[in-house]
């Protein structure tokens, strides 16, 4: 066991190594990322050619079902997939226009939690059990930037405080599970913020927790994101908690991107049949009374993704050409994409 | 801290006076005449039957027996054994040598399996994995006293890298092949075990986000998942003592030396109940405080248990 | 557990649902898995041929164990006696397949009474809850607090099994493990129901006015059960094992009684001059210790779908 730093064998600051600066306000550029998992029953591709960029100060929500790509689409450009089962036959993460899939592990991982961070949906498992909360915060500090104890410690304390965590200094020292559950997942956003990430990366942050402290942690990032002009890529297949967040939003299905819209116009007119569907599935105060239409069938295996359009089996307007034909990602209207053959009946109903 | 290990310790009385209860029941039930054979060829003259039976309150009903025994136990005597010697004086000398013994043995135990279940852990699947598995499946199958003959003949007598047995006052070194041999069977359980908590940890969240905090994966594996496999692994460490205890009769056996395990041994054969009941009690309060020092432990290993 | 590991499942679960089109029980998946494990029909086979040689030893062999040829004593396995001959000069391997049956009984009926007992206390403990669990658990630790092998040892000293008939000195052997071996079981029980007690199912039928008895032999057994199966199995091996330990103690079966562990015992004297016959004892001992464990292994990984 190592619990200690070993001293000259990190560089004090590791990052100072490379430093990296973004071209045009431009942090990340997915291009044409393709994932897939190989399995016992064979080959299951999650992520089949996805492209999207983020640029500073820019908040991106990623939506879909579960089981549509988004959360390991998260973790390729964190570089935390699991290889195997996972592999990435094809495609680029370029952070700063340097592609972090054909970078050496041993400079990658500088990246990781320095350049790009990122929470997740459980912080009860995330947190390691074992270790005090403010020691895990302040591991971000000792083993990036080669800070002493003392001086980590007292940045790990001014991170809870910053998270709004009360008793910042007594709490330092305590557990995780001796959190609420909305507390350990300030703790989260404490330790990912730590070393002023330039993108933030949000695997339903909120899923796990109450709805008022739902509404807290996603104005706490909201803050942060301003305050630190981050890029901040939002997980989610909750589309009411992004409302108030997120600048831009795509849609995931089956591995592939099937509209890309901001915030607004994807929920006054998505452009996508199976976007409808999911706004069609929120229950809605204002139509009491009313059944709640949800999308009919199942995901896709992603064994045996269908022919054509992935969505065709699912959708209500699906017509011969959608089993046949796969409908490319293109503009409907400014700004607006859409992958379906018949976008714009849908936008006009 | 402090309440709980009062409570636990007051807890162990009942155990201890049950546990003793039920070794004196099954040691004084024997039948037959506990002074035959006292004497040599002839049977004892009846005023030595009758002032041994007095002695040892033969004619009382076993609780009441077991009353008196207990009374004077508390007294620190545990009674004389057939040679007239105090047993707590034999005691006294054996306890060094199976202390040493069953110590080394979880020193191996440890340092062994974990050793091998690190290493078959974070390689899973491949070479290693598979050879940590299939020895420690035939170490687990291969009986205790099959192991020590085996090493006592080819390390002991035939390559000559070890002595066969061992003096009265062992030395460490006298006693490392019987220790390795008593602790095989919980190298391969330890090795196991450590295995099997290391993989599934390996796939805990938490070890995800020490990756996704940059740490090296030796950090993320050997600081972040081992330092929670290890809890399991101590608890078995603990609880297994009293294997070790119970095995030592037969390591003791098969090295001749002069511990606790030989000592039970041969009393039972002398037929020395006091001297059996008095060396078994020792063994058993031994095997239950290391039981509470566990549990203890285990508080301070995880945080999540609270001994309030 | 990670994302990619969810996406694997998920993936086998859809599949799994597509193709055969109706929702599986855990047990037929877990059949499933088993089927397709070599170990576990390695172990199956295993099995069935010691079970076979401790009731009918003459399907595998027609010479009588207990026919002395003294001239041919000590000689190496040959064409005329496969496995070769001890220092009386019977023939090993006849030895070796009529020796199977203690062992198998032991293993079997201990661990049949094990888990009766253990199972049955266990359930009374968990279910009754209050105080019966508080004096249960005490009992069990009590019983918990002498280790196996050191019990036996005394019971086995205590009930004289020297000159007593067959099935005699068997039972006493099985007595002596279970009555040490049932606490494990008892507090693996104990916390296994106590896991399923607070389930929906319980719930309702305790709602439906269900019996304590139905609801216990319907929904807890079935339910809980699944952990004492996997170690019992496990244990089963290593019931056979401490068997043979006492035959080697001199406190278990005794000639001329044929079992492996008298065999071995008596081998390990001449392990120089007749390594052979420790060699075969030894190996049947060890293959049937391990047929179980794996048998228990492949049992409980079939179970777990982590492990799959």
């Amino acid at each position: 066991m190592t619990t200690t730093t070993q001293p000259g064998i990190r560089p004090a600051n590791a990052t100072g190594k490379i430093t990296y600066t973004p071209v045009d306000g431009r942090l990340l550029d997915v291009e044409d990322l393709h994932v897939e998992f190989h399995t016992d029953d064979g080959i299951a591709k999650a992520i089949n050619g996805v492209s999207f960029t983020l640029d500073q100060g820019e908040s991106l929500a990623i939506l879909g079902e579960s089981g549509s790509g988004k959360s390991v689409t998260a973790q390729a450009i964190m570089g935390i997939l699991d290889m195997p089962p996972a592999k990435i036959p094809h495609g680029a993460v370029k952070y700063c226009g340097v592609d972090l899939l054909t970078m050496p592990d041993d400079r990658r991982r500088w990246v990781r939690g320095a350049e790009i961070a990122m929470i997740f949906q459980d912080a009860l498992s995330s947190l390691n059990p074992v270790f005090p909360v403010g020691w895990q915060i302040a591991e971000m500090f000792r083993q990036h930037r080669g800070m002493n104890k003392s001086d980590a410690q007292a940045q790990a304390v001014r991170l809870m405080e910053r998270v709004a965590i009360p008793a910042a200094k007594e709490r330092v020292k305590a557990y995780p599970h001796q959190f609420s559950g909305g507390m350990r997942q300030r703790i989260m956003i404490a330790m990912a913020i730590a070393l002023d990430p330039a993108v933030l990366i949000a695997d339903e942050p909120t899923t796990a927790l109450d709805v008022t402290v739902q509404a807290q942690i996603m104005s706490l990032l909201q803050e942060l994101q301003q305050e630190r002009q981050m890029g901040l890529i939002l997980i989610t297949h909750d589309l009411g908690v992004v409302a108030d967040v997120a600048d831009r939003s795509v849609v995931m299905y089956a591995g592939r991107l099937v509209e890309t819209a901001n915030v607004y116009d994807l929920y006054r007119n998505p452009a996508h049949p199976y976007t409808r569907g999911l706004l069609e599935s929120i229950p809605r105060l204002d139509q009491k009374g009313q059944t709640l239409a949800a999308i009919g069938g199942l995901p896709p295996n992603l064994l045996r993704i269908p022919p054509g359009c992935a969505f065709n089996p699912r959708c209500r307007m699906a017509k011969d050409v959608c089993r046949v034909d796969l409908p490319a990602l293109r503009e409907v209207a400014s700004g607006r994409h859409s992958a379906c053959h018949f976008a714009e009946e849908v936008i006009d109903a | 801290m402090g309440k709980y290990i009062i409570r636990r310790l007051l807890q162990m009385i009942p155990v201890i006076i049950g546990t003793t209860f039920l070794i004196f029941y099954m040691v004084f039930a024997l039948p037959g005449d506990p002074t035959a054979g006292k004497c040599g060829e002839r049977p004892c003259p009846a005023a030595y039957v009758a002032k041994y039976r007095a002695e040892h309150n033969l004619d009382d009903p076993m609780p009441i027996r077991y009353a008196k025994y207990v009374a004077k136990t508390a007294t620190g005597d545990l009674g004389t054994n057939r040679y007239g010697v105090k047993v707590t004086e034999d005691l006294k000398k054996r306890y060094v040598v199976t202390g040493k013994l069953a110590l080394m043995a979880v020193a191996v135990e440890v340092v062994i399996g974990i050793a091998a279940g690190i290493l078959s852990g974070i390689r899973k699947g491949r070479f290693i994995d598979n050879l940590v598995l299939v020895s420690t499946l035939f170490v687990i199958s291969i009986p205790v006293f099959v192991i020590g003959a085996l090493c006592q003949y080819f390390l002991g007598v035939k390559w000559g890298l070890f002595p066969v047995t061992v003096s009265a006052k062992p030395t460490l070194y006298e006693l490392f092949m019987p220790a390795f041999v008593l602790g095989s069977l919980s190298i391969a359980y330890v090795a196991r075990l450590t295995r099997t908590n290391l993989v599934e940890n390996l796939r805990a969240d938490y070890v995800r986000t020490a990756i996704a905090k940059g740490l090296s994966r030796k950090r993320a594996v050997g600081l972040h998942a081992l330092r929670n496999s290890m809890i399991p692994v101590i608890t078995f460490v603990g609880f297994d003592f009293g294997g070790l205890l119970g095995g030592a009769i037969v390591t003791e056996r098969i090295f001749n030396i002069q511990g606790i395990g030989g000592y039970i041994f041969r009393s039972i054969y002398n037929r020395d109940g006091v001297a059996v009941v008095g060396a078994v009690t020792a063994l058993v309060i031994v095997y239950l405080l290391v039981n509470l020092l566990v549990d203890l432990l285990y508080g301070v290993l995880d945080p999540r248990i609270s001994h309030d | 557990m990670t994302e990619s590991a969810t996406v694997v499942q998920a993936v086998e679960a859809t599949n799994a649902a597509g193709d055969v089109g109706e929702a599986r029980s855990l047990g037929a998946d877990a059949w499933r898995a088993l089927r397709k494990k070599p170990l576990f029909w390695v172990s199956l086979v295993l099995i069935t041929i010691f079970v076979l040689m401790a009731i009918w030893p003459s399907l595998f062999t027609n010479t009588d164990p207990d026919n002395a040829v003294l001239r041919q004593a000590r000689e190496r396995p040959n064409a005329n006696a496969w496995f070769g001959r001890d220092i009386q000069g019977y023939d090993i391997y006849s030895r070796v397949v009529y020796g199977a049956r203690a062992s198998i009984l032991v293993g079997v009926l201990t661990t049949t009474f094990t888990v009766l007992l253990g199972g049955a206390i266990g359930t009374l403990a968990a279910y009754a809850g209050g105080w019966v669990d508080a004096l249960v658990s005490r009992v069990t630790d009590i019983f918990f607090a002498i280790p196996l092998l050191l019990g036996a040892i005394l019971f086995m000293a205590a009930t004289q099994p020297r000159g007593k008939p067959y099935f005699v000195i068997i039972l006493l052997v099985v007595t002596a493990i279970s009555i040490l071996g049932w606490p494990s079981l008892a507090r693996l029980m104990r916390s296994s129901v106590m896991q399923v007690l607070p389930n929906d199912y319980v719930q309702a039928a305790r709602a439906l006015g269900a019996s304590p008895w139905r609801i216990i032999r319907k929904h807890i057994i079935p339910n809980a059960m699944g952990p004492l199966i996997v170690v019992s199995t496990i244990n089963l091996g290593a019931y056979i094992a401490a068997e043979a330990t006492l035959s080697f103690l001199g406190i278990g079966l005794q000639p001329p009684v044929i079992s492996w562990g008298v065999s071995i015992s008596d081998a390990i004297v001449g392990l120089r001059t007749t390594p052979h016959m420790l060699a075969f004892p030894s190996l049947f001992l060890s293959l049937t210790v391990l047929a179980f464990i794996m048998l228990g292994d492949a049992i409980r990984d079939a179970f777990d779908p982590k492990t799959r």
